[in-house]
């Protein structure tokens, strides 16, 4: 667990790793960058899974202003630990108090996360299926 | 302190240790939150407990006229620039800190920001910072500490990935738009891993190694690389790979930059409306190679030419005279911001050249245009006729 707390929402998984900066709209929640294979989805709301961060130091701040437009995923999976991606989230959690937890998922159970799935981020870093079906 | 804390616990360090400078990317307006917090801390009374220097912001303080954008967003813009200065750090305002007079020496600990600043750091000045973001640049300015963690350590720079250059025509080796192509293919191919380009004819330019870094820290999480025989920890390969077998060896073919070459362009041909340079800042070099390309040139009627650079290396170029030069040329120089991160351009649509892979990647995002990238000379001669021009054969691998 990288950044404590808990969520519920539907899987998007990223097939590549984003830049929030130049690759995150927070004003709409909207993938933006071109080269992404999942450019125009929305991550607002959802459990936003990627295998790690890219690009640019900002996007620590498109995060934490995602978070506080409320455009933001509900939590952050994330293959490899990125802490540009940690520190947006633990920004706005000290500005705001709006909790938006970040975990590090194990590559094997990464793998079996698929888009669309309802899951469950408990306060103790665990993930779950809602419908029962562990992730 | 709260925040480098947690930080230290995320990256698994022990303890930690004194820098000598920062360089904040923090200072660049995103929207409330980076206001906010940059508000609170200078509220607080924080100050800079090392020299700390500012990356771009959103605004051109020296030519305010080239903003577009909203009064409101400026107005918050400067407060968050205010904000920054107000806590000691110095007015820079500038993406590439490693063309400042004064930058750190090979060794130092250093918490630099913004990722292109960061690869050049640890790659061609051999100084160490981690991969630092928004926030936790200006925690370890005020605190002059940062978690002993990631590529301060010594075992963390080896060198993971060769990419083994030898197969590749020597004439590409040349041309500068070589280097920002190379830099897309091993960001892409790399991702958090160490390179290593073994096969370039040594020593090469800080500015072809500034192009490579950019590239490869936009199109991947390259925070170091090495190149065999001209950055400081690769006097051979062997040192890059701290005498370790490598975890992956690629030889890179003809057929591997040509691709690289076309991901970089949105569009490949046709009518320009801009040409953008600079990105990151042009260094002065960059303007003594550019000047005489602009001998007697005239650019196309509706095509507009900008270049980004450092308000230091502004300076400078007006000292030698040469800001006249590009004047005359209808050349607009932007200083302390970049065409890709606020609104200047007068166009929001069609085609802008570039001979940035940065730029290449960020812009047709961020604006909403497309792009087709370029060498220098290939700018500027595609900005005289109005539309796309490049030499094809020249990546031909005969």
């Amino acid at each position: 667990m990288l950044h404590g707390g808990e969520a519920e929402g539907e899987l998007l998984v990223l097939e590549a790793p984003l830049s929030f900066w130049g690759g995150l709209d927070p004003a709409t929640g909207l993938v933006i960058d071109r080269r992404h294979p999942q450019c125009g989805e929305s991550v607002a709301g959802r459990i936003l899974a990627l295998p790690g961060g890219r690009g640019s130091s900002s996007s620590s701040t498109v995060l934490a202003e995602a978070i506080r437009s409320g455009t933001s995923p509900a939590a952050i999976l994330l293959r490899d630990v990125d802490g540009i991606i940690v520190l947006g989230a633990l920004v706005a959690a000290v500005l705001y108090d709006r909790v938006v937890p970040v975990l590090c998922v194990e590559a094997g159970a990464f793998d079996a996360l698929r888009t669309g799935a309802r899951v469950r981020v408990r306060a103790d870093g665990s993930l779950h299926h809602v419908n029962g079906v562990e992730p | 302190m709260q925040i480098l804390v947690r930080m230290a616990e995320v990256a698994g360090a022990e303890r930690f240790i004194d820098i000598t400078c920062a360089h904040i990317d923090s200072c660049l307006f995103h929207g409330q939150a980076g206001l906010d917090f940059a508000e609170r801390l200078a509220g607080a009374g924080g100050r800079v407990a090392v020299p700390a220097t500012l990356n771009v912001s959103s605004l051109d303080l020296l030519h305010p006229d080239l903003y577009r954008g909203d009064a409101h967003t400026a107005r918050l813009a400067r407060r968050q620039m205010d904000a920054y200065v107000a806590m000691g750090c110095t007015p820079t305002w500038t993406c590439a800190p490693y063309q400042l007079v004064e930058r750190p020496g090979f060794g130092e600990h250093i918490a630099w920001a913004e990722s292109n600043a960061i690869v050049f750091a640890n790659s061609v000045l051999g100084a160490r910072t981690d991969r630092y973001g928004d926030f936790i640049d200006i925690c370890a300015a005020l605190t002059g500490r940062v978690p002993d963690a990631g590529l301060h350590r010594d075992a963390n720079r080896r060198g993971e990935i060769v990419f083994a250059l030898h197969a590749l025509p020597r004439r590409w080796f040349t041309s500068d738009a070589f280097f920002p192509i190379l830099g897309h293919l091993i960001g892409g191919r790399a991702g958090r891993a160490i390179p290593v380009l073994d096969g370039l004819p040594a020593p090469v330019g800080e500015d072809a190694l500034k192009a490579v870094g950019a590239a490869a820290a936009s199109s991947g999480a390259v925070a170091m690389f090495h190149a065999v025989g001209s950055t400081p920890e690769a006097p051979t390969l062997e040192a890059a790979l701290q005498h370790e077998p490598p975890a992956a060896h690629v030889d890179v073919t003809g057929a591997m930059i040509r691709a690289a070459r076309a991901d970089l362009s949105t569009r490949h041909e046709g009518p320009l409306v801009a040409v953008s340079l600079g990105t990151p800042h042009f260094s002065i070099d960059e303007f003594a190679t550019l000047l005489p390309l602009l001998d007697g040139t005239v650019f196309a009627t509706g095509v507009d030419v900008y270049v980004s650079t450092g308000r230091d290396t502004w300076e400078q170029v007006e000292r030698r005279g040469w800001g006249q030069t590009l004047r005359t040329a209808g050349i607009t120089v932007v200083v302390d911001t970049c065409t890709y991160i606020t609104p200047i351009l007068r166009h929001d649509r069609g085609t802008v050249m570039t001979n940035s892979a940065k730029w290449a990647y960020y812009a047709p995002g961020n604006l909403g245009v497309d792009v087709a990238f370029g060498s220098l000379a290939e700018c500027i001669a595609s900005a005289q006729v109005g539309r796309v021009v490049r030499d094809e054969r020249f990546w031909d691998d005969a």
